[in-house]
């Protein structure tokens, strides 16, 4: 894909929808836009019909806007209320089938890399939890131990959100759901740790309280992803509808979640910070650790 | 029996696919007329009137033509535009296949997955679909043939489309040129 496909035909830009106008003159596309600038340009999604106080929406949101390169981003979507956002965004995506995600966005890799050898052809996966560490989980595991170049994000919202609240496996030990209504009966799952042992060279654990990191996260590991293997971000995102909480307390969740199991967490393999720092996206070491100390 | 035909719609909820009541695409220097194997140059001209007798003829364009990727489509764009404006015809965009429910504005878009509401809204009664992907255009006709009392011709640049009305094949620069020049003659003869 170049460029030229957000140019519209001379011929037609008289009736093209206003919406369509204001992304070519300014959208994203070629602009190396991030997080930091939204509001400031035209977004990529501006409409969805995901619950008030939806953390998932927010994540969803402010990952879409530090794409690296979204005219040429595939996202692959599977079952859950993420894959209600998906119809609304102004980019390409597959919507898989449950648990497929991690497959599906493999052939479209590989496929896109035969197809356009000479270019960059970043392929994201984002799903909710029962999506990537139940019903997909072999899908998500074997992409990652064949060292496939994807990014994968979960929505961690601990349960099946758009059936009703379920448990799933990244529900905590001892919760009382639907469906598990004496309190869950084994641990969450510790998917960052199979990640690390799987062979993602980065990975991510943050939560919506730090919506900053959020969008840095996802450039680092789609840059990664590209040259060197499997990456992967695990975001809290608590969903206020089957917490039964108040949609504004949402976010004070998300925060108190950090301070007590949820803080944020990022692993990167040594040839994956040679990356990060030779391109820019993050500093050395000890440069950071002085940052830090100032 | 009776062979099937691709009659204007409504057909109905769920129209059968045309396919399966053997109507087939033909091969090149052909076109269907509501089911029948024609040859081109009748399509051609049944299209044109199609055009001059509607109240509300519009041309659907696709993506494949509205987004400046080749100079193939700019030099198509034109032509689109100069036969619209020859037949008085609206020109209502398919910019991308985002479903966008509930938020489709029928008075300036159509998408495939409910062209319905753009025909309705708007009262149309001729659609002309050109640079439509073929798998959306086919989703888009049914709908339109089952729900609809829309006429549809799909100018198609590849083997054509079954549950269209009137269906070209491999349409390209010259075709459009003699649409063009079939409904400037009708025209000249009257109609």
């Amino acid at each position: 894909m170049s460029l030229a496909i957000t140019k519209i035909n001379p011929a037609f830009t008289d009736v093209m929808p206003q919406e369509y106008l204001d992304l070519v003159a300014d959208g994203p596309f070629g602009t190396n836009k991030s997080a930091k600038d939204l509001g400031l340009f035209k977004e990529l999604i501006e409409d969805h019909p995901l619950c008030a106080g939806c953390n998932l929406a927010m994540a969803f949101r402010t990952l879409i806007s530090s794409l690296p390169a979204p005219e040429d981003t595939v996202i692959v979507g599977s079952t859950g209320c993420n894959s209600l956002v998906f119809p609304q965004l102004a980019i390409h995506n597959v919507h898989s089938l449950f648990g497929n995600q991690n497959a599906v966005a493999t052939g479209l890799k590989r496929g896109l890399k035969l197809r356009f050898p000479d270019k960059n052809k970043d392929v994201v996966v984002m799903a909710g939890d029962g999506a990537t560490a139940d019903i997909g989980f072999d899908m998500t595991l074997h992409s990652w131990i064949r060292g496939e170049k994807i990014t994968t994000v979960m929505f961690d919202n601990e349960l099946y959100a758009n059936t009703g609240g379920q448990e799933s496996g990244m529900t905590q030990f001892g919760t009382v759901r639907n469906m598990a209504p004496t309190g869950k009966k084994f641990q969450k799952i510790q998917v960052t740790e199979f990640a690390k042992l799987a062979g993602c060279v980065y990975v991510a654990k943050l939560s919506t309280a730090n919506t900053a990191k959020i969008g840095q996260c996802l450039r680092n590991a789609v840059l990664v992803a590209r040259e060197i293997g499997p990456t992967y971000i695990q975001i809290y995102t608590p969903c206020s509808t089957n917490l039964k909480i108040k949609p504004a307390d949402s976010v004070a969740l998300a925060k108190k979640r950090v301070k007590d199991d949820y803080a944020f967490e990022e692993y990167m393999t040594a040839e994956a910070e040679q990356l990060l720092v030779a391109s820019g996206a993050i500093k050395p070491k000890k440069q950071k650790d002085q940052a830090d100390k100032a | 029996m009776e062979a099937y035909q691709v009659l204007q719609g409504p057909e109905g909820y769920l129209p059968p696919a045309a396919a399966m009541h053997g109507i087939t695409l033909g091969e090149t220097g052909q076109a269907l007329i509501e089911g029948r194997l024609v040859k081109k140059e009748e399509a051609v001209g049944h299209i044109a009137k199609k055009l001059l007798e509607a109240t509300t003829p519009t041309f659907f364009p696709g993506p494949l033509l509205l987004w400046k990727t080749t100079s193939y489509a700019l030099e198509r764009g034109k032509l689109i535009r100069e036969i619209a404006a020859e037949v008085n015809a609206k020109v209502i965009p398919m910019p991308d296949y985002r479903p966008k429910y509930p938020m489709i504005n029928p008075e300036v878009e159509i998408n495939p997955n409910h062209p319905n509401l753009t025909i309705w809204f708007n009262k149309i009664d001729v659609g002309v679909f050109i640079g439509v992907h073929c798998h959306q255009a086919n989703l888009a006709l049914k709908i339109i043939r089952g729900g609809t009392g829309c006429y549809t011709v799909a100018l198609c640049a590849e083997e054509g489309h079954e549950e269209a009305n009137t269906s070209l094949r491999e349409t390209d620069n010259d075709t459009l040129r003699e649409l063009l020049a079939a409904i400037k003659d009708l025209r000249k003869k009257g109609a």
